[in-house]
C-alpha cells in the first residue's frame, strides 16, 4: 500500500451511516466513498444533511448506525482529533481560525500539530525552520505568501477561506473534506480556487461539498446527491445531468442542473 | 439518633433549599436569557434584607418589610441593569464577571458606610413566631414553616408565569433565540430589565426572609451567591425546574450531612475526632454533590446538553 | 527594534527594583515591604495571567492555590517551631523552616489541587466554569475554617519568617530580593511559554476551539496543563505571602482573594506579561493611598474597575503599548 492509487479499498468510504434528531432523520443509510486521486462532490438543497454528513466523517458527530472507514480500517470509536491525526484535513464552511493570529501563526499551528512536539514550554515556536517552512509553503501554494504577517482578522474574506486550505495543506492529510471553500469567494477568487483545487487532488483526493455549480461541475470526477438526507444519485457528470430522480428531486428548485 | 431529629433537619433542609431556590432563580433566568452572569445577584439579596430592616424598625409591620425588600430590591436591579448591566450583554464572561465584581464592592462599601458594620436585625412578627407541634409530635418552628410555604408558593408562581403567560412565552423565547425574539416583535431592553428586576425581587425577598431568622449585615449575600451557584450547576442553566430540584437538594444534603456525617465517622473514628472530621467534610459535602452531578451530567440535571 | 511595550516592561521592573534599593538606603523599610507585596501579587497574577490571558479560562477560584501555598509555609513552619512531626506513621515528616523545601511542598500541592478541580471544571466552559471554580474555590475555604487543627478561622502565626540559605530574611531588603528573584525567573518562563508550541496552541484554543480540535488537539489536555502551570505559580506566590505577612488564614482561600488576583491582572492589561506587575503595583498603591483617605476605599476601586472594563479594554499596559499584541 505504498502507492494510494493502487491501493485496494479506498482512501474514505461511509457504509450505512444514519442519523436521526428526534422526528428528524438527517442521515438515511448514506453511503459513499472517496477514491485515490479523484475530488467526489457531494451536492444537494439547503437542509439536506450536508453538513450533519460531514460532522459524522470527522467525528464531531456519532451515527446512530453505520460506519466510516479509512483506508479500510473502521475509525467510528476514534474521536475527532485522532482522526484529524490520522489524515483527515477539512476546511469550514464558515472560517474556524484564530482570529489575533497572525496568518503564517494559523498555518503553523496546523503544521505543529501534524509533525508533534505540542507540549513543549521553552522552544520559539515561531523561530522553529522547520514549522515556519512548512507553513509558508502551505501559504505559498494558496496564494498568500504576502500577508503572511498580517492579523487574520485584517485580512479578506475570501483570503481567510484561502487560509482554511493553506491550514489543511500543512497537515498533509489523507483526504481533504471541504465544507464550501467558493463560499463568498467572488468570481476570480472561485476560479483560482477551482484551478487550484484541480491540482490538489494528485496530492490527495478531496470530497467537496459546494454550492457553485460552475466549480462542482468543473473539478467533479464524481458527484453524489443527497436529498433529505438519502443519497439519491452517485455517478459521473453525465450520469447524473441524465439521471430522472435527479431531475425530479431538483425540478424547480434549482435551474443549475 | 431519634426520628424526629431526623425529620427536622429534613424541614430544615427544605427551608434551606428554598431560600437557595428565591436566589438561583433570577440568577438562572437572567443566565438563560440574556446569557449573563451576575455576581452582584447577592448584593441584591441583601438590600432586600436592609429594606425589610429599615421599614419594619419604622412601621412594625412584617408585612410592610417584605414589600419593601421586593420594591427595594427590584428598584436596584432595575437601575443595575438599565446602568451597568445593559452594556454587558454583548460582553465576554471576564468583563461580566469584572463588572458585576465591581458593582459588589461598590454595593457593600456603600451600604458599610451607610449603615456601618453592626448588623441590624429583623423579628420575626408575633404571629409567625415560636413553635408549632406537626403531626407526630415534632415542635417546629412556625416562621420555618412559613418560609418553605412561600418559597413553594413562589415556585408555583414562576412555573404559571413561564409556562402560561404572555411574558413566559417571551422569555421562553428568548432563551432559545435572541433574534427570534426580536423578530417577534418584542421590545427586548424592556424585557431584559424585566426579567432581571423579577429575579432581583426575588433575591431581596429572600434576603428579607432570611434576615429574620440571621442578621442583617453588610456580605450576608455572598455565601448564599455562591450555594445559588452550586444549585444552578447542578440543576442546569436556564432551567427553573432545575434550580427547584437543585436548591433542594443542595439544602437537604447540607442539613442531613451535617447531623449524620459526624455519627458515621464516629463508627470509625474515636468520638472527638469524628466531631471534627465529620464537620469538616459535612461543610464540602453540597461541593462533592456538585462534582458527582459534574462527573455524570456535564451540563445539570436539567440543562440541555452542549 | 525594541517595542514600545518591551520599553515599557524594562521601566517597570527597573523601578521595581530601584525603589527597595533607595528605601533600604533611606531606611524606609515599610516602602520594602509594600514593594515585596507588590512582587509576590505580581507572581500570583503571572500564574492566573496562563489561565485567563493565553487560555482564556475565567478561574474565579484562583486563591484555592493561594491559599494551599499560604498553608504550606504556615503549616510547616508551625510543625519545626513546635518540633512536633506532621506525622509519625508509617514514616516520620518534619516541619520546616526552610523556604526551598516549603517552595517545593507549596508548588506540588497546589498543582494537585488544580489538577484535580481542573479535571473537573474543565469538562464543561463558559459560565459553568466560572461557577465551578468558584464553587470549589468556597469549598476549601470553609475546609479550611472548620480545620481546627491549623488555627480554624483564627489563622496560624509564623513566629519568625522562615530562613533561605546565605540570606537573613529578616532583613526586608533580603526577603524582597528572593521574591524579586522568583518573580524574574517566572516571568521569563511565562514569556517562553506564551511563545513556546503549547503557547501557541493554548491561544489557538482560546480564540477558536474548533481550529485546534479540526487539526488534531484536544483543548482539555492543553488547557488542563495551562491550569495546572497556573496554579502552581499562585501557589508558590500564597508561599512568599504567608512569609510576608508570618499570618495564613482562611481570608487567603476566600473568593474576594480570587477577584482581586482577577482584578489587578485586568487593570494591567489581560494577557500582556507584565499586566499582573503593573497591576498590582496599582493595586497596592490605590489601596495604600485610598485606604489612607477613606475606610471604604473600595467603593472606589469598584468604580475604578467599571470604568476600565465599560470603556478601557486592554488595561494599562494596552493603554501604553497600544493595542498591537506582540508577536515574532
Amino acid at each position: 500500500m505504498t502507492d494510494p492509487n493502487h491501493s485496494v479499498s479506498p482512501v474514505l468510504e461511509v457504509r450505512g451511516v444514519s442519523k436521526s434528531f428526534g422526528a428528524l432523520h438527517a442521515s438515511r443509510d448514506i453511503s459513499l466513498d472517496l477514491r485515490a486521486g479523484e475530488i467526489h462532490a457531494l451536492i444537494g438543497p439547503n437542509g439536506a444533511g450536508k453538513s450533519t454528513l460531514i460532522k459524522q466523517i470527522t467525528g464531531e458527530l456519532r451515527p446512530d448506525r453505520g460506519s466510516v472507514l479509512l483506508n479500510g480500517e473502521p475509525i467510528d470509536h476514534l474521536s475527532r482529533m485522532a482522526r484529524a491525526q490520522r489524515g483527515l484535513g477539512r476546511t469550514f464552511q464558515i472560517s474556524a481560525l484564530a482570529m489575533d493570529f497572525t496568518v503564517l501563526q494559523n498555518a503553523v499551528l496546523g503544521a505543529l500539530v501534524a509533525r508533534g512536539g505540542v507540549f513543549r514550554f521553552f522552544s520559539n515556536v515561531m523561530r522553529d525552520r522547520d514549522l515556519v517552512a512548512r507553513a509558508s509553503e502551505a501559504l505559498d501554494r494558496v496564494g498568500l505568501a504576502d500577508v503572511a504577517q498580517m492579523r487574520t482578522a485584517d485580512i479578506s474574506h475570501g483570503q481567510r477561506r484561502q487560509l482554511e486550505v493553506a491550514i489543511a495543506l500543512t497537515q498533509r492529510p489523507k483526504l481533504f473534506l471541504m465544507d464550501e471553500p467558493m463560499a463568498g469567494l467572488g468570481a476570480g477568487g472561485s476560479q483560482s480556487m477551482t484551478v487550484f483545487l484541480a491540482s490538489l487532488r494528485q496530492e490527495a483526493p478531496i470530497l467537496l461539498v459546494e454550492h457553485d455549480m460552475d466549480a462542482v461541475f468543473a473539478l467533479a470526477d464524481r458527484i453524489s446527491v443527497l436529498v433529505y438526507g438519502q443519497i439519491i444519485a452517485t455517478g459521473t457528470q453525465e450520469e447524473i445531468r441524465n439521471s430522472v430522480e435527479v431531475q425530479r428531486a431538483y425540478l424547480g428548485e434549482e435551474d443549475a442542473l | 439518633m431519634s426520628l424526629i431529629l431526623v425529620l427536622e433537619q429534613i424541614l430544615n433542609g427544605l427551608q434551606f433549599g428554598v431560600m437557595l431556590f428565591l436566589m438561583a432563580a433570577g440568577l438562572t433566568l437572567v443566565f438563560g436569557v440574556m446569557g449573563l452572569i451576575n455576581l452582584a445577584h447577592g448584593a441584591l439579596y441583601m438590600v432586600g434584607a436592609f429594606a425589610a430592616a429599615i421599614v419594619a424598625s419604622w412601621t412594625g409591620s412584617f408585612v410592610l418589610a417584605l414589600a419593601a425588600s421586593l420594591m427595594a430590591a427590584a428598584t436596584a436591579g432595575a437601575l443595575m441593569e438599565i446602568l451597568v448591566i445593559r452594556k454587558l450583554y454583548d460582553r465576554d464572561h471576564l468583563d461580566q464577571v469584572l463588572a458585576t465584581f465591581a458593582l459588589i464592592l461598590v454595593f457593600s462599601e456603600g451600604t458599610r458606610w451607610v449603615f456601618g458594620s453592626f448588623p441590624l436585625f429583623l423579628d420575626v412578627p408575633p404571629y409567625l413566631s415560636g413553635p408549632v407541634t406537626l403531626p407526630g409530635g415534632i415542635e417546629y418552628p412556625l416562621y420555618r414553616l412559613a418560609i418553605i410555604a412561600i418559597g413553594l408558593v413562589i415556585a408555583l408562581g414562576l412555573f404559571w408565569l413561564i409556562s402560561r403567560t404572555r411574558i413566559g412565552v417571551q422569555i421562553r423565547a428568548g432563551e432559545a433565540d435572541r433574534e427570534m425574539i426580536a423578530a417577534l416583535g418584542v421590545d427586548i431592553s424592556r424585557l431584559y430589565t424585566l426579567v432581571f428586576a423579577l429575579g432581583a425581587a426575588l433575591a431581596g425577598l429572600a434576603g428579607a426572609l432570611v434576615g429574620a431568622i440571621q442578621s442583617v449585615q453588610v456580605g450576608m449575600g455572598e455565601p448564599v451567591l455562591i450555594l445559588a451557584f452550586v444549585v444552578i450547576v447542578i440543576g442546569g442553566i436556564g432551567s427553573i425546574k432545575g434550580a427547584l430540584v437543585g436548591a433542594l437538594l443542595v439544602g437537604l444534603t447540607d442539613r442531613l450531612g451535617s447531623i449524620f456525617l459526624p455519627q458515621i465517622f464516629a463508627l470509625v473514628m474515636e468520638p472527638s475526632s469524628a466531631t471534627t472530621a465529620g464537620a469538616s467534610v459535612a461543610s464540602m459535602l453540597i461541593y462533592i454533590l456538585m462534582a458527582l452531578i459534574l462527573l455524570l451530567r456535564p451540563s445539570g440535571l436539567y440543562g440541555r446538553s452542549a | 527594534m525594541i517595542r514600545r511595550e518591551q520599553m515599557c516592561n524594562a521601566a517597570v521592573i527597573l523601578l521595581l527594583l530601584a525603589i527597595p534599593l533607595w528605601a533600604h538606603s533611606a531606611d524606609a523599610p515599610f516602602v520594602i515591604t509594600l514593594a515585596t507585596k507588590v512582587t509576590i501579587l505580581a507572581l500570583a497574577g503571572v500564574g492566573l495571567n496562563i489561565a485567563l490571558g493565553i487560555g482564556g479560562l475565567v478561574s474565579l477560584g484562583h486563591a484555592v492555590f493561594f491559599g494551599i501555598g499560604g498553608y504550606a509555609t504556615g503549616i510547616l513552619a508551625s510543625h519545626a517551631q513546635t518540633y512536633e512531626p506532621l506525622l509519625q506513621a508509617p514514616f516520620v515528616i518534619e516541619g520546616t523552616n526552610q523556604m526551598p523545601i516549603i517552595w517545593l511542598v507549596a508548588v506540588v500541592f497546589s498543582a494537585l489541587a488544580a489538577l484535580v478541580i481542573g479535571a473537573l471544571s474543565l469538562r464543561t466552559s463558559g459560565v459553568y466554569f466560572i461557577m465551578i471554580t468558584l464553587a470549589f474555590g468556597q469549598m476549601f475555604y470553609y475546609f479550611a475554617i472548620s480545620w481546627s487543627a491549623y488555627g480554624g478561622e483564627d489563622g496560624l502565626s509564623i513566629w519568625v519568617r522562615n530562613e533561605f540559605p546565605g540570606a537573613n530574611t529578616l532583613v526586608p531588603l533580603h526577603f524582597f530580593l528572593i521574591c524579586f528573584a522568583i518573580l524574574c525567573a517566572v516571568l521569563w518562563f511565562a514569556a517562553r511559554l506564551a511563545r513556546a508550541p503549547f503557547g501557541l496552541a493554548l491561544a489557538a484554543a482560546r480564540q477558536n476551539q474548533d481550529r485546534v480540535e479540526a487539526v488534531g488537539i484536544t483543548p482539555y489536555r492543553l488547557r488542563l496543563v495551562a491550569f495546572v502551570v497556573s496554579g502552581a505559580i499562585t501557589g508558590l506566590a500564597g508561599a512568599l505571602f504567608a512569609d510576608l505577612n508570618r499570618f495564613v488564614s482562611p481570608s487567603m482561600l476566600s473568593w474576594h482573594t480570587s477577584g482581586e488576583i482577577m482584578i489587578f491582572v485586568i487593570i494591567g492589561g489581560v494577557g500582556r506579561l507584565f499586566g499582573p506587575v503593573v497591576g498590582a503595583a496599582i493595586f497596592i498603591l490605590l489601596e495604600h493611598f485610598l485606604g489612607g483617605i477613606s475606610e471604604y476605599w473600595q467603593i472606589y476601586l469598584g468604580g475604578f474597575l467599571l470604568v476600565i472594563v465599560l470603556y478601557a479594554r486592554g488595561g494599562v499596559i494596552g493603554a501604553l503599548a497600544g493595542r498591537e499584541v506582540a508577536h515574532d
